[in-house]
């Protein structure tokens, strides 16, 4: 009976090995298939075009989607709106959601899972993932691996993708400019200026407030966390007895747009629109439109078009903008707004351009956001 | 001045959920029970209690629900722990991620069948649970605004921690229960039903949890739901068991100490003086430690530590 069961066993193993060398086998068929119709055709892209019908797109959410309007909800609409407007089937998704980013083992497994499945082109989203994805990108080089947020990239099948969600932080310190009758503007920012996202786009938020209003002071709280839902609404009720009366943010909670609502004050949200949050006290808030970025990549892939470079979006390409202003916006918001706007979209001036005062007194030029390590001169450290 | 008492308003409305989540392991730690799973039975507690007002829009209902959701929730542990007597720690840890896990699927669950992909509390609830207006008594400069200006859950909470100190220190239930955590093979002696009473404190406990985590759903979140919405509170209540010497009493001071260090960061302006962050956030365990290391070292004396001497241990009532 024994030997029964132990023979039983080993053809199972068998059995199992060739099943997992199967798709193995023929991802090498593909690469060789791949590289060899790259050399013929190097006209445009790197890659061989797709048809539409057989692409596969892998996502891999650090949370789930479904959680409202955080983060991981803001990147799966981009997902839903690329799927629209590429008419992609359900199928054609494979979405790998709560693989947490500092787990390597967890996000291998994601998107090597997504590979098996047969995707061409793998977007993860979080920070986190990154060295992870660059890693498989070398071992799988005719799968394009898109990660965001992060610096790392190889030029081929690996890339960056980010935005300049600066220029609609500047956009909406307009909006907050106009409003505040205290001229005292609160900041709830994740990190200080050990974090160039946070602090660049706290200083675009300021030099937009400055543009309209010069007097207004913009006072910065850090929570040191990205996700601290007590210390967020702590953070922003501090700003408030501070006598802030417009707030803005750069965390995930909506915590600091419900402090505000709750203290009759007003404030600007981030990554989504808060108005469904906190309906009277927001006055935009400052969106990520990453469906623009997605259908743009699939359709590279599609077309064969894919030439490996970073992607940097901004206004001019509608990657970054704001929500439709709310009735609270002051008279000539939509105006001065619209005016800025057109200025950055347009490539005219951008706003780090130029040396910018810091709050110490110091000239700071920037070339890239993640040079930005000051704060601008009328931002306060409170 | 202003700020001053703004600060201290600020550090109770911080402090509040630790004090739920402290006196509910408070009374699961006295009958000799490690629960690390506060985290869990918070989280449970605040989805129950959030759904329940948010589908009834009542305020009554709402901290019943929450209740009862701690409660059942310790009850797993309660069923595991005291009757099966598996390792307390893994259970309570397991706990945990079993409690933060369901709330957030119920959360996700709900959100998915909101019409606008928010779930915000009604207006009859969300006017229940403001902060006090007293007319008359809050007015009073300093203190009516330390005094009456607080939601409901601050003053439920302090009753809470005062019924239970007196219940465990001053009434002859509290002796069997104490006793229990001290050691359960003379309190059964004596002829105390040592796992009932493990029981029942194990889940009133949890229900002193489950409302806890209504405050981080209902208040903290500003009415609107989130996942994760505890947010690792209830590991720093657990650790505040510790400082406020295991009574319910001490717990209402220590957890006040604690919003204080939580918030502190916020109020301290840079411009007076520049601390890094980091710093703050390390505070209230910094000072956990140091009266850990006071309160051991306090053995002989009078004032010594109230930990129960059988904490941790399962009760084997066949090895007696």
């Amino acid at each position: 009976m024994k030997k029964f069961l132990s023979m039983l066993l080993v053809v199972v193993m068998m059995a199992s090995l060739f099943v997992a060398c199967a798709p193995a086998a023929k991802e090498e068929e593909t690469v060789s298939a791949g590289t060899s119709e790259e050399n013929t055709e190097e006209s445009k892209g790197l890659f061989a075009p797709i048809a539409k019908e057989d692409i596969k797109v892998g996502v891999i959410h650090i949370t789930d989607p479904a959680e409202g309007s955080g983060y991981t909800y803001t990147h799966d609409q981009g997902i839903v709106g690329m799927q629209k407007a590429l008419g992609l089937a359900d199928e054609q998704i494979i979405r790998k959601n709560n693989v947490n980013d500092s787990d390597t083992t967890a996000i291998e497994n994601a998107i090597l899972e997504c590979i098996e499945e047969g995707c061409n082109i793998i977007f993860a989203t979080s920070w986190g993932y990154m060295d992870t994805c660059e890693a498989i990108a070398e071992e799988y080089p005719d799968v394009i691996i898109c990660h965001g947020t992060g610096y790392k990239s190889n030029g081929k099948n690996f890339i960056n993708y980010f935005g300049r969600i600066y220029q609609a932080r500047y956009l909406s310190g307009i909006a907050a400019g106009l409003k505040t009758k205290t001229n005292k503007i609160g900041y709830v920012g994740a990190w200080g200026t050990d974090n160039a996202e946070v602090t660049s786009g706290c200083n675009a938020f300021a030099m937009g407030v400055y543009s309209v209003n010069p007097d207004a002071e913009v006072y910065v709280k850090v929570t040191n966390s990205w996700f601290d839902p007590e210390g967020e609404g702590a953070a922003a009720q501090a700003l408030i007895d501070l006598g802030c009366d417009v707030l803005s943010q750069h965390c995930d909670t909506p915590n600091p747009m419900l402090a505000a609502e709750k203290a009759g004050v007003y404030g600007v949200g981030y990554n989504s629109d808060m108005a469904k949050d906190a309906p009277k006290a927001v006055l935009t808030s400052t969106i990520w439109n990453w469906d623009i970025f997605y259908t743009w990549a699939v359709q590279c892939v599609i077309d064969g078009t894919w030439t490996g470079e970073n992607y940097y979006g901004g206004l001019a390409e509608g990657f970054v903008g704001i929500s439709e202003l709310s009735d609270l916006c002051e008279d000539g918001t939509a105006e001065a707004i619209k005016e800025a706007q057109d200025k950055i979209a347009s490539g005219e001036w951008d706003v780090f351009d130029g040396e910018i005062e810091t709050n110490t007194g110091d000239k700071a030029t920037s070339e890239h956001y993640s040079d930005v390590n000051w704060y601008f001169k009328t931002v306060k450290e409170a | 001045m202003d700020m001053i008492i703004k600060f201290l308003c600020a550090a109770i409305s911080s402090g509040t959920p630790l004090l739920f989540g402290t006196v509910g392991e408070i009374l699961n730690e006295k009958v000799g029970h490690l629960n690390l799973g506060v985290e869990g039975m918070m989280s449970v507690g605040a989805c129950a209690g959030f759904m329940a007002g948010y589908y009834t829009d009542n305020f009554l209902i709402a901290i019943l629900a929450a209740a009862v959701g701690g409660m059942l929730t310790a009850f797993i542990y309660a069923l595991l722990t005291v009757t099966f007597m598996t390792n307390q720690n893994v259970t309570g840890l397991t706990l945990t991620i079993f409690g933060v896990g369901l709330a957030n699927l119920i959360g996700v669950f709900a959100l998915a069948q909101s019409p606008n992909g928010t779930l915000k509390l009604p207006e009859t609830i969300t006017a229940t649970i403001a902060n006090l207006n007293i007319p008359g008594l809050s007015d009073i400069p300093v203190i009516g605004t330390l005094l009456f200006s607080y939601n409901p859950f601050v003053y439920i909470g302090i009753a809470i921690a005062i019924l239970l100190q007196f219940y465990l220190y001053k009434t002859k239930k509290g002796l069997a229960v104490r006793s229990i955590g001290e050691n359960p093979a003379t309190a059964d002696a004596v002829g105390i039903n040592v796992n009932l009473q493990k029981y029942l404190n194990i889940m009133l406990g949890g229900a002193v949890c489950g409302i806890g985590g209504a405050y981080c759903s209902m208040i903290i979140n500003g009415g609107v739901w989130i996942n994760d919405n505890v947010g690792g509170l209830g590991w720093i209540a657990a650790a505040l068991v510790i400082f406020a010497n295991w009574k319910p009493g001490m717990a209402i001071f220590g957890s006040f100490v604690f919003g204080a260090l939580r918030v502190l960061k916020f109020y301290i302006p840079k411009s007076v003086i520049e601390i890094p962050n980091a710093f703050f956030d390390m505070l209230p365990f910094l000072m956990t430690a140091l009266v850990l290391v006071v309160s051991s070292a306090r053995k002989s004396s009078q004032r010594k530590s109230q930990m129960p001497s059988y904490l941790g241990v399962n009760y084997f009532r066949e090895d007696r």
